[in-house]
């Protein structure tokens, strides 16, 4: 049975150790192709965070009647079922934003981070655990998203969130909000992130203590 | 250091040694750079001094912030210097300072130091803080103004001084470069204007007689490969005569060509970089060609008037396979 710390510590790994986007650099296909505003983002993340906590916990209430040989495929139908519930519902509900996506919100069930969940936890995990992680990476991918959206967001169009930041005179970096500014804009933040862990790593060699493995990933 | 001079000194080959150093290379090519830049200020004003600043102080400080621990400090050999100037040198001469030090920042950070610093990097620094601003903002650093001559040297354009991420609110009167006034309406630059420098464009490219004697110093002195200029120039003459003499009415002269634009400027300070071209003798002359040829297609058939730097890019980025095709033989292999 996992204790209270063990089930946070499944929630929180994803937010930064673990992170999705920055660390284990998964589901970086939508995290470049929507984020060129806040808004996008941020559906993208809830959709996504709405499809992977759904899996997580059929897929790891089912984890011991699902036959080994055919795990994939299943794992496959269950994340196909809650994405097109997610499609259909956002249809709905933004059609705006669902319009913005594009076919990004179907091509979810693809994304490898919700495949890679399934088979790396919740097929070998309680409910309860799994929901922790699979609510820890979408709020850690959401994060990201959400982050990359406002900071091309701010550049690119001089808005956060539709909110004009700068009035009339702002000159625009076009380039953030086409291709080329995801990728600049997710290399620049992969490069501090990797300078944030080797600092991390150096300062507690040089401190000399024994190493609390949970914050150096 | 208390080293002692040694009274018989043992030591193996090579023992005549090039007194050229990085440095002093660098600071060579400089002072051609600030010939350049005292010419863009007689044309253009006091303001191509604030600009080329803004990008060179892009550019140092960058170096500077990213390299702070290391020693020797990589700010010793200027390459940076170099290549804040050389940026500097290719902005239009109405661009914000925010801009103009962005483009240093960006020419430095993404175009050197994330591929290891100097000698690392595929591409020209300077060129790639060029195409991060064409691409962030396209109106801006199109926006040209006519030479204002040295009677308002210390008319300073109101536009540079618009705050970071904010345009000047002005309406600023683009005037059209010669290769624009060619390309959109047909018309031809006196080629007296053009060898002066008495035309619109980038800071640095508008007088050829200048740009050709900085040349001829660098290469007389040895300071690059005289086949990349050389080869680039003999490209773009002969690919443009050859269009010239297919539809004389469309497409303009070989001299035209030469004389109009950064091609004479990117020739002599661009093509020459030793870290972003190739090192062989066959491979100087294929890439110069390559450059002059690109140049043309895209001026001619591109949409934009000028295509000078996304030329250089292109090449840049096939400097490693020209290196190898073109390993010669080793004797007696």
């Amino acid at each position: 049975m996992r204790t209270q710390a063990e089930t946070y510590d499944e929630l929180v790994k994803g937010l930064w150790r673990d992170n999705p986007v920055f660390v284990q650099l998964l589901g970086l296909c939508p995290a470049l192709a929507v984020t060129n505003s806040a808004i996008n983002g941020l559906a993208m993340g809830a959709a996504t965070t709405f499809v992977l906590v759904g899996s997580s916990l059929l897929v790891s209430s089912l984890r011991n009647i699902i036959p080994k040989q055919v795990r994939i495929t299943s794992f496959i139908i269950v994340i196909a079922t809650f994405v097109t519930v997610a499609d259909l519902s956002l249809q709905a509900l933004a059609p705006a934003v669902h319009k913005e996506l594009g076919a990004f919100v179907a091509l979810i069930v693809v994304n490898c981070l919700i495949l890679g969940r399934q088979e790396a936890f919740a097929s070998r995990n309680t409910v309860r655990a799994s929901l922790a992680d699979a609510g820890g990476m979408s709020l850690g991918f959401s994060l990201a998203l959400l982050s990359l959206g406002a900071i091309r967001e701010i550049l690119g169009s001089g808005s956060l969130f539709g909110v004009d930041l700068f009035g009339p005179l702002f000159e625009p970096w076009v380039i953030m909000i086409l291709p080329p500014g995801g990728f600049i804009t997710l290399g620049l933040m992969l490069a501090v992130f990797a300078h944030l862990r080797a600092r991390r790593e150096r300062a507690h060699k040089e401190a000399g203590d024994e190493l609390d493995e949970r914050w150096v990933a | 250091m208390t080293a002692r001079t040694p009274d018989l000194v043992l030591s193996s080959a090579p023992f005549s040694r090039e007194t050229a150093t990085t440095p002093r290379i660098m600071l060579e090519v400089v002072a051609a750079a600030l010939v350049v830049l005292g010419v863009a200020c007689w044309t253009f004003g006091i303001g191509a001094l604030l600009i080329v600043g803004a990008a060179t102080a892009g550019a140092v400080v960058t170096e500077w912030l990213f390299s702070r621990s290391a020693v020797p400090s990589p700010l010793g050999d200027y390459s940076a210097l170099l290549t804040g100037l050389l940026l500097g040198l290719t902005l239009p001469p109405e661009i914000p300072l925010w801009i103009a030090f962005l483009g240093g920042v960006s020419g430095i950070g993404l175009g050197k130091l994330i591929w290891g610093g100097l000698g690392q990097n595929l591409f020209n620094p300077a060129l790639v803080g060029r195409a991060f601003l064409q691409a962030a903002f396209p109106t801006a650093i199109t926006t040209w103004s006519n030479p204002v001559g040295p009677e308002s040297f210390f008319r300073v354009p109101p536009g540079l001084f618009a705050a970071p991420l904010l345009r000047a609110d002005i309406d600023a009167v683009s005037a059209a470069t010669p290769l624009g006034l060619a390309k959109f309406e047909q018309q031809l630059t006196g080629y007296g204007d053009l060898i002066v420098g008495h035309t619109a464009g980038s800071l640095g490219e508008t007088s050829a007689v200048v740009l050709l004697l900085c040349g001829l110093w660098l290469g007389l002195r040895r300071l690059f490969d005289w086949r990349l200029p050389v080869a680039t120039c003999l490209a773009v003459a002969v690919c443009a005569g050859a269009l010239h003499l297919l539809q004389p009415d469309v497409h303009p002269p070989p001299a035209f060509a030469l004389l109009s634009g950064g091609a004479l400027f990117a020739a002599v300070f661009m093509v020459t970089d030793p870290v972003t071209t190739p090192t062989t003798t066959r491979g100087a002359w294929i890439f110069g060609f390559g450059v002059g040829f690109l140049v043309v297609i895209i001026r001619q058939f591109g949409g934009l008037p000028e295509g000078v730097m996304y030329a250089i890019l292109f090449m840049n980025a096939l400097t490693p396979h020209i290196n190898r095709f073109t390993q010669p033989r080793s004797f007696g292999a």
